[in-house]
């Protein structure tokens, strides 16, 4: 067991882990946080993306004791004090989802994606040597590492879209 | 105290685009699924699989495992509790030696916690004697057989005319042979169990697509009367056919959980999903087809290859399409199988009509190829008026309008038949056509409709929701057959304390499930007409059954239609392939959500490029297995192969099939796209691949 300190969704934690807890499971199993979804355990669907210190990341990948000191925001804290995020509402509108279980991920990505995308990082598609610019060809790019076997994609990034120009 | 509750209202629920009801829960990471259930002192559960395909445990490890700290017990054949089942059956979980597959469950641990479980049954080690196996299918085999049906109850063979005879007279003759890979389901969320024993009672939360008879085979599995059972399955991470059974998995909680005296709970891990909860069979597709000068077809015969397991029989239905198809005299259709040591394959969206309309609508273009015919052209002049077998007239069918709206949509017009006479560039741009089929069933189910004293309704069933829609569906169902606004009723599914209902599968829920909501709902407000308007304190409730109505009625042959169209650039230097764009008409009755209805349609058609272009499940020689067992290796679509996917329908309501005049959408959406996809990559490119998936090597060199 090791103490780690994190805060999540804007509140301070401080718990006693099993080395090998990730922070998926800290989230589903110890905090009762079962937004975030296990869809491999291994880094290669997304549903489990959450934001730590800003930046989105599969947490399955992550070990808590690792985490210790980060910021972890997950879809249950993504709207804060709002009722919710515009991305959830951009996604109720255009059906960006079927099942749901990639749809935690999803928004958590969009959320670090649209942020990438406003500081100018650039993807595969962005042309050389030009900054990015909010168009769904970024957000198709973007959004590929969250699987969704209900293949709602063309909503998804519809929803994406609709909510980046918005911002 | 009573109240009075109106039933009038006059703007239809059904038609209009209403958000999903479960929504915000969706989006705020608050809706609950199987796994997720907060419980006390919940122990954790791994399943161990065999590492041999065939053969026998002869020992295990469990002594030592059960000496690490945290380990609560360890299962095997040994020891598991014994259920009430004879062999045969993918359930038998743990109660014999015998390995059938790689990877079945042969082991299971159960611990304080899900690391130390899965830790523990890391360290098991099993000591097997192994026997010879045979998991590859090939079209030679001797050991190909005739099983006695075809899923889920057609013959197996049928035949008319002179097959062989008019293929040796026509003017025209196709005759080639396509093969469709292993497809593992891969639902995003994995199949997972809680389950909780008080006395000899069970609550089990589970992911599945039919609540209903889950609670019935896990009753008689461990010998309990069904009242004693309670399945829990409100919300369902997608399922595709995968969770259209009772699993392995549901029976392991269950048994672990009444070993350990706890509440136990069990994932299934992305590898196994590829092992014990079904699959698409690999398929090898004769297709003959026979046409006049006039491109008119007098001979089709469609004889299919595919698998099964060694201890249970499933034969998709992959000619069963080829009988309702296309006009012809002389028409065959055929399965064969062949039982391997592989795990049973079993439904998987569109069962049947999915690979079995790759094989005749390629084939198909490839008839119109010969006959120097408009692909769109040879398909209406082989548009039957009636059920080509048995001469019975269509509920509806409007696969002419389908394709002929498509091709308006599309801009068909602009197409040259002639392949490679279109680039962009350093891209061969081509497009095709292909045409969808799904019948359209329904099963009987129960529901129970209450009038509250508020003014309210709830309407409960067991139905399933697995990403399709159905609660927000229902409601508007609900709300037209209550005359009252969808906000006034409740709807309650996925949990066997409401009306028994059949389950989510061969798009037969809204049709099923929709006939069961109306008539409880007529029943209701016509008691609530008789009791003028008045509703006592505790409810007025009517149940009703659809089994007399459902078999009652004249059978007349009812299917979906659609046509479906794909712009495909291929990279001439690479081979890489793209979809440029897919579109689909569809003719699937009444649309009750058209909101939700176009996401199952470009859903299935997104699945159907994924088929196209990417999955397979890659056979394993040597050890007997599929190898590409995570989602890094057996690809699936994501949304950089997605550019643009519209759906569409036509006007068609089909007052036959149902009281809603509804067809279903969950499947037709896949039938028929990776034949779109071919036959516009053959345009594109002039090759012509028969063997999916359709990937760069095969395009190039």
């Amino acid at each position: 067991m090791t103490r780690i300190s994190l805060t999540v969704n804007g509140e301070p934690r401080a718990v006693d882990i099993d080395s090998r807890v990730t922070v998926l499971d800290l989230l589903r199993e110890h905090f009762g946080l079962t937004g975030a979804k296990k869809g491999c355990d291994r880094g290669q669907c997304g549903a489990c993306t959450v934001l730590r210190d800003g930046r989105r990341v599969n947490s399955c990948l992550v070990l808590a004791v690792s985490a210790d000191g980060s910021e972890i925001v997950s879809v249950e804290g993504l709207a804060g004090d709002s009722d919710l995020h515009p991305l959830q509402q951009s996604f109720l509108d255009h059906d960006a989802y079927q099942c749901g279980y990639c749809t935690p991920g999803q928004l958590c990505s969009a959320v670090g994606a649209l942020a990438e995308l406003a500081a100018g990082s650039p993807s595969v598609v962005t042309g050389e040597g030009s900054a990015p610019t909010l168009e769904p060809e970024e957000i198709r790019e973007r959004m590929s590492g969250n699987l969704c076997r209900c293949a709602a994609y063309v909503n998804i990034v519809a929803a994406v879209y609709e909510a980046g120009r918005s911002a | 105290m009573t109240r009075t509750t109106t039933t009038t209202r006059t703007t239809p629920a059904i038609g209009a685009a209403m958000t999903r009801i479960e929504g915000p829960d969706k989006v705020r990471g608050s809706a609950t699924y199987a796994y997720e259930y907060p419980l006390d002192a919940v122990a954790y559960c791994c399943a161990v699989g065999s590492t041999i395909a065939h053969g026998r445990v002869r020992s295990t490890s469990a002594d030592a495992i059960r000496q690490i700290p945290g380990v609560l017990e360890v299962l095997s054949h040994a020891n598991a509790p014994r259920l009430a089942i004879s062999d045969g059956s993918e359930l038998a979980v743990l109660q014999s030696d015998r390995v059938a597959y790689r990877r079945q469950i042969v082991a299971a641990v159960v611990a304080e916690s899900f690391e130390i479980a899965t830790e523990a049954a890391g360290a098991l080690e099993i000591e097997y004697d192994v026997e010879p196996f045979a998991v590859e299918l090939k079209s030679d085999d001797p050991d190909l057989y005739r099983p006695d049906k075809v899923n889920p109850g057609f013959p197996t063979d049928t035949e008319a005319g002179d097959v062989d005879g008019a293929l040796r007279s026509a003017a025209h003759v196709v005759d080639h042979t396509y093969r469709t890979p292993a497809y593992h389901n891969n639902p995003m969320e994995p199949h997972a169990s809680i389950a909780v024993w008080e006395g000899d009672d069970l609550t089990v939360f589970d992911s599945n697509q039919g609540a209903s008879p889950v609670r019935a085979r896990l009753a008689e599995l461990f010998g309990l009367p069904t009242g004693s059972v309670r399945v829990v399955s409100e919300h369902v991470g997608g399922g595709f056919g995968a969770k259209g059974l009772p699993r392995p998995v549901v029976v392991l909680a269950a048994m672990a959980a009444r070993v350990v005296d706890r509440p136990v709970k069990i994932a299934v891990t992305r590898e196994q999903m590829f092992a014990f909860v079904g699959y698409r069979t690999p398929t090898i597709q004769r297709v003959q087809l026979g046409a006049d000068a006039g491109g008119r077809i007098t001979a089709i015969a469609h004889d299919v290859i595919e698998q099964t397991s060694t201890i249970e029989e499933f034969a998709e239905q992959t000619a069963v399409a080829t009988r309702m198809m296309y006009a012809g005299a002389s028409r065959r259709t055929t399965h064969r199988l062949r039982r391997l040591d592989v795990p049973t394959p079993g439904w998987m969206r569109a069962p049947g009509e999915c690979p079995g309309m790759f094989a005749l609508e390629s084939a198909v273009d490839e008839l119109a190829i010969a006959t120097r015919l408009d692909p769109i052209e040879l398909r209406l002049r082989n548009d039957p008026p009636t059920d080509p077998e048995t001469g019975a007239p269509f509920t509806s069918r409007n696969l002419e309008a389908c394709l002929r709206e498509g091709a308006r949509l599309f801009g068909w017009s602009q197409r040259h038949a002639e392949p490679r006479a279109r680039r962009d560039g350093r891209w061969l741009v081509g497009t095709g056509v292909a045409a969808s089929t799904y019948p359209a069933r329904a099963r009987a189910s129960k529901a129970t409709a209450w009038a509250r004293p508020d003014g309210s309704f709830d309407v409960e069933l067991c139905a399933a929701d697995i990403g399709t829609g159905a609660r927000t569906a229902l409601t508007q169902i609900a709300a037209d057959a209550l005359g009252a606004e969808p906000r006034r009723v409740r709807l309650g599914l996925g949990d066997t304390n409401f009306s028994e209902a059949p389950l989510a599968g061969g798009s037969m829920g809204t049709s099923s499930w929709g006939w069961a909501v109306t008539r409880a709902c007529e029943g209701l407000r016509a008691r609530l007409a008789a009791a003028n308007g008045s509703v006592p304190v505790a409810g007025l409730a009517v149940e009703v059954d659809t089994k007399d109505e459902i078999e009652r009625r004249a059978q007349r042959p009812a299917h979906a239609f659609g046509a479906q169209f794909a712009e495909v650039r291929v990279d001439e230097d690479t081979g890489e392939i793209r979809v440029a764009r897919l579109l689909g008409v569809f003719a699937a009755g009444r649309i009750v959500n058209p909101m939700t209805a176009r996401s199952q349609l470009i859903g299935g058609m997104t699945m159907g490029i994924s088929m196209a272009l990417l999955e397979a499940s890659l056979l394993d020689r040597e050890y007997g297995d599929y190898l590409n067992h995570d989602l890094a290796q057996y690809e699936i679509a994501t949304c950089a192969d997605v550019p643009m996917v519209e759906a569409h329908w036509i006007d068609e309501r089909d007052d036959f099939v149902n009281p809603m005049g509804a067809k279903g959408v969950g499947e037709i959406g896949i039938v028929g796209t990776a034949a779109a996809i071919a036959n516009a990559t053959y345009n594109a490119t002039g090759v012509r691949v028969r063997d999916l998936p359709i990937r760069l090597e095969k395009l190039i060199g």
